[in-house]
């Protein structure tokens, strides 16, 4: 196989992680308002404190990835997106330490909470802007010249979607980790969520697939819309599992395995939306592509440690299994 | 005033590296007491060493907090800042860096939950199996990252081809002539940053009186490892010195203040004011011949000065001596102190004298200042070049618009300062609060869900109790 499309596939396979894990994780910050009291507030951080480092380690992942197979797309990119991204990495900042201080502190308890919820929600706002504007294309020179080109109704809007698809997320996590009111709860929002990803899933192809020729050239032309009729089709049967299990108590992680899917599904849609570009329209991962030697060298590294990065990563969420409300924990 | 994106960004970056490297220099180091304190409390079942582990995991959690936090900028602002560069070496340094997450990050991401969170759910050995898999995650993620700034100052194993750097030798680069000694440099520095760090708190409970048992155990241990390090440290040092002499002459002139055109034996400055405009010191008081002896081990050993080379192409001569300067005497502080514990502990008053508690408690932050001195030498000395002799830094920043770079700098400096106040604060209040006490100790043991503490703790050859304030 081609070394430059399987640096592509590795990408995609840490973008995919990053969204999932940390989607859950900053989706627990953007549920955050919704749970008044302190001690519900204290279970939804404790049921992600032993996990978010981790989490977060799949976007340095990616960050890197590209880095080192794509070094053209690396520096365009993160320059271009400056502001963006600076903001994206302020905002994981104030969440992430929250984690740290919250329980270590008395008075400034209110603090730790909006750094908590407002950096979560910011981060995966930015990264949803990030995603509306790779979509929409890149015009050339965009570092110094139009740098304002991140910022349109279309990002502002993909924007919310990726908030909402967090937020879903982290209510099935919550569904699958609590017990009593805070299940309940979850349940109840993770369903109206659900609506809204649709609403948003729907909203955002329509437009791109009107906005753009050359999407909607992939998706309609020739034997295309019957190749590709699995992903919308799939979407809908997912969603519908996911809406069932959120009412029995009895299928408990049911539900965020569908999510799950469901963001796989999207995913997998956006690739052939943009399949080959790293930057859409301006850069191919085949033009931005890392000399051999480099991409043979980090072979080994990829083949040998995602496997057990994997297995140990599964090994910690199993020690972990369970309801939190079971475990008296602390350091 | 006009605004340059190579100014700001190259301040941006020298400002939230400095603040990433404060974490680690103590991470990477009380990763390893805690290990090495959890093994021997596992081996001996002296409780104390239980209560010392207990007692730093929390300054450990929270540094380690800060760490990747500021770490996750660092790792994006190669990108966002130095675009050309990257795009230029990011064949050398990309996957150096991937390298360091896949082997290094991701291993101590997943280990920490369980070493933090995992106590009521896994045994003990396998609790301080965690800890050992999380010190041993920061002594690769040093490495990694060591490299690829090793290679910046001394490039070997690549060719250039269309202006772009691609490797022709992975060893050569890994194994570049610099690493060995600044892989191990730094690696000492941590551990002494740590020991340096625990020792102070430590002396400071015991001229408070307080957690005594704790704090001399504490105390004791920390001193013999400095002991043993702080010597390995000045000779590990002196063998870098040397290295740099062969490969960064112009660097090492600048951190003994050396300017003649010719060659020539040098003196051992201890006191100077270099000044860049008339290429020359102010007020030296230094001792003859000293220097060459250093550097070239012979009494008349010539070294190269700064003007054997146009002024463009040298570094911020004052910053880079004075910086080389703390650094070192710093150095010969902590070996003094190491010392004098010696000398105490024969006299049977090492816990108990009053002015060596507090000189150690004194020293708790020089081993961050150190750190932080030497990677000035290291990386101010380097300048103009980002990669020595090959790649100039004001031709690799990013062509942004320089008010979105004053934007983030600005920001950045009154984030990190509000979290270090933060951080801080943080620190005095788990030091005053101090470490849980016996009796809540043996609760949280025997009411372990996970098997295997309440035995441990049974096994205690000290009745626990006794003595403990
Ligand atoms: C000698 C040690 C050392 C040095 C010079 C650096 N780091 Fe570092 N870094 C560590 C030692 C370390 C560590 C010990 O592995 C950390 C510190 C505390 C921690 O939590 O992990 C870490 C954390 C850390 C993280 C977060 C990892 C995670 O998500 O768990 C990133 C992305 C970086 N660093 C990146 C960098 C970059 C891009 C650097 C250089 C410009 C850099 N570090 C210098
Ligand atoms: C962690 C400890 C480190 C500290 C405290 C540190 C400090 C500094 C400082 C003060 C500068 C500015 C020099 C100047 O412009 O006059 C600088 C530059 C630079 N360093 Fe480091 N450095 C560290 C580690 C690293 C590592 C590990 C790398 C790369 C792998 C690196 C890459 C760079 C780059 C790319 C620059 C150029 C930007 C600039 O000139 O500001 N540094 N560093
Ligand atoms: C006591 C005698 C010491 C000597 C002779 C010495 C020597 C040196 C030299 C020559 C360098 C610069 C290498 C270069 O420019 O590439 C350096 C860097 C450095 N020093 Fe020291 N050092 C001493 C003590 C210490 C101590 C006590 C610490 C910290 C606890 C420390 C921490 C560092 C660090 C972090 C660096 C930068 C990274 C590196 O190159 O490893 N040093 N030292």
């Amino acid at each position: 196989m081609d070394l430059a499309f399987f640096y592509f596939l590795i990408l995609g396979f840490a973008i995919f992680m990053y969204v999932l894990l940390d989607g859950f994780d900053l989706g627990i910050g953007i549920l955050f308002p919704w749970f008044e009291e302190q001690n519900q507030r204290d279970h939804l951080m404790r049921s992600i404190s032993h996990v978010w480092d981790g989490n977060e380690t799949w976007l340095v992942f990616g960050g890197v990835v590209l880095f080192a197979a794509f070094p053209m797309a690396y520096g365009a990119i993160l320059s271009t997106f400056y502001l963006p991204i600076m903001i994206m990495l302020f905002a994981l900042i104030f969440r992430g330490v929250a984690f740290e201080y919250r329980f270590k502190s008395n008075r400034s308890k209110a603090w730790w909470d909006l750094a908590f919820s407002s950096g979560s929600t910011i981060a995966g706002f930015c990264q949803g802007i990030l995603l509306g504007s790779l979509v929409q294309g890149v015009p050339e020179n965009a570092i110094m010249a139009s740098s304002w080109i991140w910022l349109t109704p279309f990002s502002i809007f993909t924007g919310f979607a990726v908030v909402t698809g967090y937020a879903l997320l982290a209510a099935c996590y919550l569904y699958m980790k609590s017990r009593n009111e805070i299940q309940q709860r979850a349940a109840t929002y993770a369903k109206r969520l659900l609506l809204l990803i649709f609403f948003f899933m729907l909203t955002v192809s329509l437009w791109t697939v009107i906005a753009q020729e050359d999407i909607r050239h992939r998706w309609f032309d020739g034997l295309n819309p019957i190749i590709l009729s699995p992903l919308p089709i799939l979407s809908i049967v997912l969603g519908v599992i996911a809406w069932r299990s959120l009412s029995s108590t009895q299928l408990e992680s049911r539900s965020f395995w569908c999510v799950a899917g469901l963001f796989l599904l999207g995913f997998s849609g956006l690739v052939v939306s943009l399949f080959p570009y790293l930057i859409p329209t301006q850069l191919t991962f085949m033009e931005a592509a890392a000399p051999d030697s480099s991409l043979e060298f980090l072979l080994y590294g990829v083949c040998i440690f995602i496997p057990l990065i994997c297995g140990y990563t599964l090994w910690g969420y199993r020690v972990f299994a369970g309801k939190i409300e079971d475990y008296q924990e602390g350091y | 005033m006009e605004l340059d994106v190579a100014i700001l960004s190259r301040i941006q970056f020298a400002f939230t590296v400095s603040f990433h490297i404060i974490f680690p220099s103590i991470t990477i180091g009380l990763a390893t007491l805690i290990a090495i304190w959890e093994g021997l409390w596992l081996k001996t079942h002296n409780p104390y060493y239980l209560q010392l582990a207990k007692f730093w995991i929390k300054p450990f959690a929270i540094t380690f907090g800060m760490g990747v936090v500021s770490g996750i900028v660092l790792s994006y602002e190669f990108g966002t800042n130095f675009s050309v560069f990257s795009e230029l070496t990011g064949a050398v340094l990309g996957p150096l860096m991937a390298y360091e997450v896949l082997t290094a990050f991701f291993l101590e991401a997943g280990f920490l939950g369980v070493m933090l969170f995992g106590w009521q759910r896994v045994s003990p050995k396998m609790h301080f199996m965690s800890t050992l898999v999380v010190a041993l995650g920061t002594w690769i993620s040093a490495f990694w990252i060591i490299v690829a700034n090793s290679w910046m100052h001394t490039p070997t194993g690549h060719i250039i081809v269309d202006g772009k750097f691609e490797v022709e030798s992975w060893f050569e680069v890994i194994f570049n002539p610099s690493m060995p000694y600044r892989f191990t440099h730094m690696l000492t520095a941590s551990f002494i940053t740590a020991t340096f760090v625990v020792a102070g708190i430590c002396a400071y409970y015991l001229l408070k009186q307080q957690h005594q048992h704790m704090a001399k155990k504490g105390l004791s241990m920390c001193m013999w490892i400095a002991l043993i390090l702080t010597p390995l440290q000045a000779y590990i040092g002196d063998l870098h010195g040397l290295n740099v002499k062969e490969h960064q002459p112009i660097k090492l002139a600048a951190m003994e203040g050396i300017w003649p055109e010719e060659e020539e034996n040098v003196p051992l400055l201890l006191f100077a004011l270099p000044d860049m405009e008339a290429e020359k010191n102010h007020a030296e008081i230094g001792i003859p011949n000293l220097g060459s002896l250093i550097l070239t081990h012979t009494w008349d050993g010539a070294v190269q000065g700064l003007k054997s080379v146009p002024p463009e192409d040298r570094p911020n001569v004052p910053l880079v001596f004075w910086s080389f300067r703390v650094m070192v005497a710093i150095g010969f502080g902590m070996i003094a102190i190491a010392v004098l514990a010696l000398i105490l502990r024969h006299k049977g008053t090492l816990y108990s004298n009053k002015a060596f508690l507090f000189i150690v408690t004194l020293f708790t932050p020089t081993g961050v200042i150190a750190v932080l001195a030497g990677w000035y030498v290291v990386e101010i000395g380097r300048q103009p070049w980002l990669v020595q002799g090959l790649v100039r830094t004001i031709d690799v920043v990013s062509p942004l618009p320089p008010e979105r770079v004053l934007f983030s700098l600005t920001l950045f400096v009154i984030i990190y300062s509000l979290l270090f106040g933060v951080y801080l604060y943080f620190m005095r209040k788990l030091i005053r609060k101090g470490p849980p006490s016996m009796e809540a100790l043996e609760k949280q043991m025997i009411g372990m869900k996970a098997p295997g503490y309440a035995l441990a703790w049974v096994k205690n050859l000290n009745s626990p109790k006794q003595g403990e304030k």
